[in-house]
């Protein structure tokens, strides 16, 4: 593979996980908070459910979805290549 | 000693530093029993802590561009998301949050669901190519891929008005603590203030403000869980409060009927910024215009968090792109740990005061008893709490007991009965909040005046030497008119906090993004983004706020961004198609700026 495929390949990758990410953030930003009412009815932890997503659903589901990416954007840098000298 | 292996002796500082903080909170307990009075603690506690955030200032200071701008590249993950947490709690974050969730219940979360999913968007968008880049402040980024004066004028002009929207909040924050801690007027506290905030920055630039923000989060992070675990301990609502006060949650529903919310009538007569409780906790608001206001409040403060040049340039310090992407996650997890808190405080406030079946409830007990509280006395005599028996039965009742959201975080050790040492601590907190963000926003303004506009713009021959002293002397006056603009108190602390977002995300989100992303925007479409957002959203700011214009379906003056994004980002495509591609030096620096690889891209231009 010449290097421009290679540079090509590297950002498609890279393109799919960002929009990956961004669509677990939209569900966790927005979707989930626009049905806050109907989630209400349920509970979770003696919370309702609702609630306890804007408290602290979101910000954990946000935690795990960033040190997740990290993650994965450093091993498609390695694969291709990419990835700084240590 | 802030040389050769100091980075690799970090932990270590750090430790030793932690120790000696919790040490000197002892010290203070003992104080306090010896029979120290509670003044003389307050006092001694957010002396001690600016004295050594400005020692930890001075010991920075430097003449080198690298550090002054940048720190040398070389702050280690970790400890650089210690520094944007700190960074970016401010004093209304650690003050105001919890209050503001108390009184709003679940629409006041969508400022917790927004000011934490941001960091998302910083990582996966932003900060890594930023890094790449190698740029020293945001207007670089655009002055550099777009090119021209032009578009790294506009960039400045938009940072300076949402930094400094925001800069006068913290200052005024600072003065609040000050005045509230050393027993002095607010005029003077701002200015008291201001002297810590310029200690801690002036002589050192980025390399100092980062080693005071780590400071500075240790102390604040500690300030706001230790009340908040010792209270659900001691009141036995269960070990570790951020995971047992649903049940708390439920039974304010419950209580909430009880005390008859959202039947009684509205009680006047209160003095300014005082409150009742009005809005359930837990239900969300019904229909789609509530789940439509939640959502765009969210995702204005989101944008805007990927907005922010204060932000952005954290992510500038670390040694590789790695380490900037794996630092935004640590930010976001350092920030969680708080806002993960605020909410289960909140509960565990609103709980205790009322709920009859708890010793320090307050509400459907007799005016007289309840006078009788020492803190309620306390709050009262400075103006933070109000009673009004307005049907004169002698009995508080929900619509009578009027309070200002600060007293959650602020008087939870009294309410809670917790020794007087801890109210130091939280003070000592609460100063480290605001000071941390005032350090970084002003650097951010006077970053941006002194590379982007002096250097870059009015005169590029100038010496190090004479940057350095330029970029010094506008962190002062920049500063000082922070200082007098808070010292006039123009607008609530949080109102003009989230207008800053509203003013970085309208102007600075699109060009900034898609500079990274979309190889085909050009200095034109660039331009036209900046302008047009921005314009946009301050006319629809100024029509909501001032002209007296009705908000378009909920937009109120707090979402200002949801009108002025869309516009940045329609005239950026449209100008940026309607003129030609960026030259093919351009749309190289672009392929570059997308591989972590390799020297930075400022670098790679200036070796040509």
């Amino acid at each position: 593979m010449n290097e421009a495929d290679n540079r090509l390949m590297h950002w498609k990758s890279t393109k799919r996980l960002m929009i990956i990410t961004l669509s677990l953030w939209v569900f966790f930003s927005f979707v989930v908070h626009w049905f806050a009412g109907a989630l209400n009815a349920f509970s979770f932890m003696g919370f309702p459910l609702g609630f306890y997503m804007a408290a602290q659903g979101s910000e954990v589901a946000f935690v795990i979805i960033i040190f997740w990416f990290a993650r994965t954007q450093h091993k498609i840098d390695q694969q291709y290549g990419f990835a700084e000298e240590e | 000693m802030f040389k050769g292996d100091f980075i690799e002796n970090l932990p270590k500082i750090y430790g030793t530093y932690t120790g000696g903080f919790l040490l000197f909170v002892i010290l203070m307990a003992i104080l306090e029993q010896m029979g120290v009075g509670a003044d003389a603690i307050g006092i001694l506690f957010v002396a001690f802590t600016v004295f050594i955030y400005a020692a930890i200032g001075w010991l920075s200071r430097t003449m080198e561009v690298g550090a002054y701008y940048v720190a040398g590249r070389q702050v280690p993950t970790v400890f650089n998301g210690m520094a944007t947490a700190a960074d970016w709690m401010s004093g209304a974050s650690f003050v105001a949050m919890a209050g503001g969730i108390y009184f709003g219940g679940h629409g006041y979360l969508a400022f917790v669901v927004g000011w934490t999913g941001g960091y998302i968007l910083v990582a996966s968008l932003m900060a890594p190519y930023l890094r790449k880049f190698g740029c020293y402040t945001v207007p670089d980024f655009i002055g550099t891929r777009y090119g021209g004066k032009v578009s790294r004028f506009c960039a400045v002009v938009i940072l300076v008005v949402a930094s400094f929207t925001y800069v006068t909040a913290q200052i005024n924050a600072t003065g609040t603590i000050a005045a509230r801690a050393l027993q002095i007027p607010f005029e003077v506290g701002v200015w008291f203030g201001l002297l810590g905030i310029l200690l801690c920055s002036m002589l050192g630039g980025m390399r100092a403000v980062t080693w005071t923000q780590v400071a500075q989060y240790i102390v604040l992070i500690i300030a706001y869980l230790v009340p908040v675990f010792w209270m659900s301990n001691k009141q036995g609502f269960g070990l570790i409060p951020q995971l047992v006060y649903g049940d708390a949650v439920s039974r304010i529903t419950e209580l909430e009927q009880l005390h008859g919310l959202g039947t009684l009538e509205a009680v006047s007569g209160a003095a300014g910024g005082l409150k009742a409780l009005t809005v359930p906790y837990a239900a969300a608001g019904e229909g789609a215009l509530a789940s439509w206001k939640f959502v765009t409040l969210v995702l204005c403060m989101m944008a805007g968090t990927a907005s922010l040049p204060h932000i952005l340039m954290r992510y500038f310090t670390t040694p590789s792109v790695k380490a900037a992407r794996q630092s935004v996650a640590w930010s976001l997890f350092f920030i969680f740990l708080l806002y993960s808190t605020a909410p289960a405080l909140a509960t565990f406030v609103k709980l205790q005061i009322l709920d009859p079946t708890l010793a320090t409830s307050l509400i459907g007990k007799t005016i007289t008893e309840v006078n009788a509280l020492e803190w309620v006395q306390k709050w009262s005599n400075v103006g933070f709490l109000q009673i009004i028996d307005a049907n004169g039965d002698g009995v508080l009742q929900l619509n009578e007991f009027f309070m200002r959201g600060d007293i959650v975080v602020l008087a939870t050790p009294e309410i809670a009965g917790l020794p007087y040492v801890i109210s130091g601590l939280v003070a000592a907190g609460g100063m480290a909040a605001a000071m941390s963000t005032a350090d970084g926003l002003l650097l951010a303004i006077a970053n941006a005046l002194s590379h982007d506009l002096y250097y870059k713009i009015i005169d590029p021959n100038a010496e190090t030497r004479k940057r350095l002293l330029v970029a010094r002397a506008l962190l002062l006056a920049i500063g000082a008119a922070g200082a007098f603009v808070a010292s006039l108190k123009l607008t609530s602390i949080l109102g003009a906090v989230a207008w800053a977002f509203d003013f970085a995300c309208s102007g600075l989100l699109f060009p900034i993004v898609l500079g990274i992303w979309w190889k085909r925007a050009n200095r034109q479409g660039a331009i036209a983004g900046m302008i047009g957002g921005f314009v946009a959203g301050t006319w629809y700011l100024y029509m909501v706020r001032f002209a007296g214009m009705d908000p378009w379906i909920g937009i109120d003056h707090l979402r200002f961004g949801i009108i002025g994004m869309p516009v940045s980002l329609v005239c950026m495509i449209v100008v940026s198609l309607m003129t030609p591609e960026p030259d093919a030096e351009i749309q190289a620096m672009v392929d570059d700026t997308r591989v972590p690889s390799g020297k930075t891209v400022i670098e790679a231009q200036t070796a040509k």
